[in-house]
């Protein structure tokens, strides 16, 4: 037993100062009607040889973008993860802490997580950012409560343009916190502001928009903002981080809350988790803020330091009062992004985002070349765009998987209206071969 | 290791800590792409070169105490050895870099794994159907209680509005049921530290949707009339959910869904070994009754002949709770994990914690009080009441203890007790550093005894002293503000 360090005579001399007579006895406590008599159906255990072969198997079982081009993206992005990230959380003094509730033995997670929160505001042109939620869906729903607890409404107005899971999961907190969600239509591949703007009410809480917005393409915030704030509702923005290497911030444009999916920021896409929920808001907000945050102060010797701050909005004090009920954030997915954006810097992020929109917009020129498929994109995009195709989307990808490259979302499912199109997505680490040979792949 | 610098301060124009490449595409300039209007005027993030953000980053991780440095008996959390090849098998690059939209056929791999950890829940939990969608136990917990409202609702039982915590629970418990609309009612507990029956049964009435329980309790109790509890519940009308926290205690021994509960949450990062990261990623699946399975959040993983698949299927279901399917790296070491240990193995896992609790709290139990001074599970609460007469805080007795090279106990928690120190060892410690760790807090106990202020003062040789958290909350400094 490699995990467990007690031998036979261990035990012994322990139970013998525990005073019981065999370990059964430790279990005594258990009655006999609810004990478990019966052995736990479970594989036998593996050595861990078995182990490497078997989930190497399992691994290979899957085709993964080590094997194929990823064209495909709706929230999470296979773009590139500096080999600093790894080197740093692959880190045991990070990986096997805990939260920080002891600051003088945390100051490392403690002074990471400050830096994230300032890279996060910096990023988004807002006042505070938390120590980050589980992800961008459940960051939306966490932006959405902490709206209707600010103004006391209860209404939520979302964009048809938002990230459709993440819709579904504001659907299910609205439904269980006893919220109304309203959706609103899109024209085209952007959000229909004539109809947002009469959807307003005064009951209206927040309007949730994502920008870049689901389809890729750029929303005209500003006029949304107009509208939101007409009704005195709040604006909350979900943003894809590595466009604002390029954009204008969700601070500039008005908002209220911003919250974002910060999976691009150093994390692997894993088949969806972990992710990292990013939150940010107006300073006057600070005190709403779910989840932990850090703040800076000083030490005994007045020397600067970490701690975990503003916990009576938490939990552990005020329970069935507090303003959410979440625990820990994601420490280590932030301090990935933490080292992400770290290394990559200001002329580094940049760089991705420039890449991102000249080579997605090389991709959809190319395409729009093609006999057949048609881009739907017209508004400004970042690094998606949908696409007209001439057979379903199922078989296409199909026939693309077969020429290792990993095709588009079919957006029928979500969006009937977009029936056989498909919402493509480049990165820069797609190179101009690979998408060369998408071309040809669609062309067949 | 104390560190000075924030990243902040490495920075100089035209530093960039990893190369890229130069577009190899004919296109317009992405700035004329997008529109002069949507471009931003300035990007402040820091320009540092590589070196520095690995220093930096280096300094930073020297500045933790972590389980790979030491004994971290943090009550409640669980504090295990995180084995290695958990975090090297779920790092393959066939599993990290799956896309969650690719075609089912794509992804049978990671969906086999998945499946299989969702059965090996139902194995060792007792219940009939499993999600892995929760991201943490929190999220657990109120994924259980959505599924017992959309319950309540399809049954004509939706005017039930009350959930019963006892005074013993996590903050948590309290904090979910109220985002989902519900009020609290608290139960005290009885003095033997368990659910008070007669308080529990007053309690309930057919407002009462559920109660939320935690087995073995935060005193690190079986509760052992669970029977019964579950009965009156029942009787009432309402369901009750099992807080999972402490499962390490009693795998192979007790499983929850045969005691009567309709639900529980595991926390992965607790039981099966993921490491805790600093505050996550956790994981906490859910698991249910089958009456309730038609509840659970869409998509789960299902399987037809040999074919593993995401099943939508159900239309009671309360939804997503996650943007994907759940921390699925996570659920991989987990699955890692109880592949490493078997039945037995995972028997044996809840064995020496038990017995390792019950060792400490033996050769503690005369120089500290400990209320519930009978047999503990996993985990034992002890209280510095002795010491607070003589001016001495659970606080400094866990402050000491750093000097000492330990993480503290969990303090203050839970709060029936006074000056509480919750102490949980985990299986994975020897008798040498349990030994060790007896001796420091027999040492501290005599010095508050002798020299209380080498306690107040303490800890004494770490990166920092004690914090000034008052200021913190009062004055809120929460970025990086390089005027100071």
């Amino acid at each position: 037993m490699p995990y467990i360090a007690n031998t036979p005579d261990d035990r012994r001399k322990m139970l013998q100062s525990v005073g019981a007579p065999g370990v059964a006895d430790l279990f005594d406590q258990i009655p006999s009607d609810v004990r478990f008599s019966s052995e736990l159906d479970l594989p036998q255990a593996m050595s861990e040889i078995e182990l490497r072969r078997h989930f190497a198997n399992l691994a290979n079982a899957n085709t993964s973008g080590q094997q194929a081009a990823c064209f495909i993206g709706a929230g999470i992005y296979d773009h590139y993860i500096p080999s600093t990230v790894p080197a740093v959380v692959g880190r045991s003094e990070f990986y096997t802490s805990y939260t920080p509730y002891q600051p003088e033995i945390s100051q490392g997670t403690l002074q990471s997580i400050f830096e994230f929160q300032s890279l996060i505001c910096r990023l988004t042109g807002l006042e505070v950012a938390n120590a980050s939620l589980y992800d961008g869906a459940t960051a939306l729903a966490e932006a959405a409560l902490m709206a209707s607890s600010i103004t006391r409404r209860s209404q939520w107005l979302v964009s048809n343009c938002v990230n459709p899971a993440y819709r579904e999961t504001l659907a299910t907190y609205s439904w269980a916190s006893e919220y109304e969600l309203v959706e609103v239509g899109q024209s085209g591949v952007v959000t229909d502001i004539a109809e947002l703007e009469k959807s307003i009410g005064d009951d209206t809480a927040c309007v949730l928009i994502q920008n870049p917005n689901f389809f890729g393409s750029i929303e005209d915030i500003a006029k949304i903002k107009a509208a939101a704030q007409a009704k005195g509702a709040l604006l909350v923005v979900s943003f894809d981080p590595i466009s604002l290497g390029l954009m204008k911030t969700p601070g500039e444009l008005g908002a209220d809350i911003a919250v974002g999916e910060g999976q691009s920021l150093g994390l692997s896409m894993a088949f969806g988790g972990p992710l990292l929920g990013l939150f940010a808001c107006k300073q006057q907000y600070m005190r709403q803020m779910p989840g932990r945050i850090v703040g800076a102060t000083s030490d005994a010797e007045g020397k600067l330091a970490y701690v975990l701050t503003l916990q009576t909005r938490e939990q552990h004090i005020r329970r069935e009062k507090a303003t959410s009920n979440i625990c820990t954030n994601q420490g280590l997915c932030a301090l990935a992004a933490t080292v992400y954006l770290s290394t990559l810097g200001r002329s580094g992020l940049r760089r991705v985002a420039e890449l991102c929109v000249e080579k997605s917009h090389y991709l959809a020129d190319r395409i729009a070349d093609l006999d057949g498929y048609k881009v739907l994109s017209g508004a400004p995009f970042f690094k998606e765009f949908v696409i007209k195709c001439p057979a379903p989307i199922a078989e296409i990808n199909a026939r693309l998987i077969e020429n290792g490259l990993i095709g588009g979302l079919d957006l029928g499912k979500q969006y009937p209206e977009f029936a056989d199109c498909m919402l493509l997505c480049v990165t820069e680490k797609r190179s101009r071969d690979e998408m060369d040979a998408l071309v040809e792949g669609l062309r067949r | 290791m104390s560190v000075d610098q924030t990243i902040f301060e490495y920075s100089s124009p035209g530093r960039v800590g990893v190369a890229l490449p130069e577009s190899d595409v004919s296109s317009a300039g992405a700035g004329e792409l997008l529109g002069s209007d949507n471009l931003r005027d300035d990007l402040p993030l820091p320009e540092v070169n590589q070196v520095d953000v690995i220093r930096h980053f280096t300094k930073l991780s020297l500045a933790n105490y972590s389980v790979d440095r030491g004994f971290y008996p943090l009550g409640s959390c669980t504090m295990k050895y995180n084995p290695k090849i958990n975090e090297e098998l779920a790092s393959l690059p066939g599993f990290s870099e799956l896309h969650p939209y690719q075609d089912e056929s794509q992804a049978q791999g990671t969906l086999a794994a998945m499946y299989a950890t969702q059965e090996y829940i139902k194995a060792i939990t007792g219940f009939d159907a499993v999600t892995l969608q929760p991201a943490a136990g929190a999220q657990g917990e109120f994924t259980a209680m959505m599924v017992f409202k959309k319950h309540h609702e399809k049954t004509g039982q939706g005017h039930r509005h009350i959930v019963i915590v006892p005074d013993s629970s996590h903050g948590t418990n309290p904090a979910t049921a109220a985002r989902c609309g519900y009020g609290i009612k608290k139960t005290p507990s009885g003095p033997d530290g368990r659910v008070d029956l007669d308080a529990l049964k007053e309690a309930l009435n057919d407002e009462v949707a559920a109660v939320m329980l935690t087995n073995p309790n935060t005193l690190g109790l079986f509760e052992s009339q669970i029977a019964e509890i579950c009965a009156m519940v029942h009787d009432a009308g309402a369901l009750i959910y099992c807080d999972g926290a402490n499962m390490n205690a009693v795998m192979g021994w007790y499983r929850p869904g045969d005691s009567g509960f309709d639900a529980m949450h595991l926390n992965l990062h607790k039981t099966f070994s993921t490491p805790h990261g600093g505050g996550g990623p956790g994981s906490g699946p859910v698991a249910v009754k089958g009456f309730l399975a038609p509840y659970l959040p869409v998509p789960n993983v299902n399987k037809q002949g040999e074919r593993y698949f995401l099943d939508y299927g159900s239309r009671d279901s309360i939804g997503r709770v996650h943007g994907y399917y759940g921390n699925i790296a996570i659920v991989l070491r987990a699955c890692v994990y109880i592949l490493s240990q078997g039945g037995d193995g995972l028997k044996n896992v809840s064995e020496n914690a038990v017995l390792n609790a019950n060792y400490l709290m033996s050769k503690l139990s005369d120089a500290y009080e400990v209320p519930h001074n009978t047999r503990c599970m996993h985990e034992f609460v002890a209280s510095a009441s002795k010491q607070k007469e003589l001016g001495v805080k659970a606080l400094d007795i866990a402050k000491r203890l750093i000097d000492f090279g330990y993480h503290p106990p969990t303090i203050y928690f839970p709060l029936i007790v006074p000056e509480a120190l919750m102490i949980e060892p985990t299986e994975t410690e020897s008798i040498e550093t349990l030994d060790s760790f007896i001796e420091a807090m027999l040492t501290i106990a005599r010095e508050a005894e002798t020299d209380p202020d080498i306690l107040h003062s303490a800890p004494h040789n770490t990166p920092v002293r004690r914090l000034d958290e008052a200021t913190a909350a009062r004055k809120p400094v929460l970025q990086y503000n390089p005027e100071g």
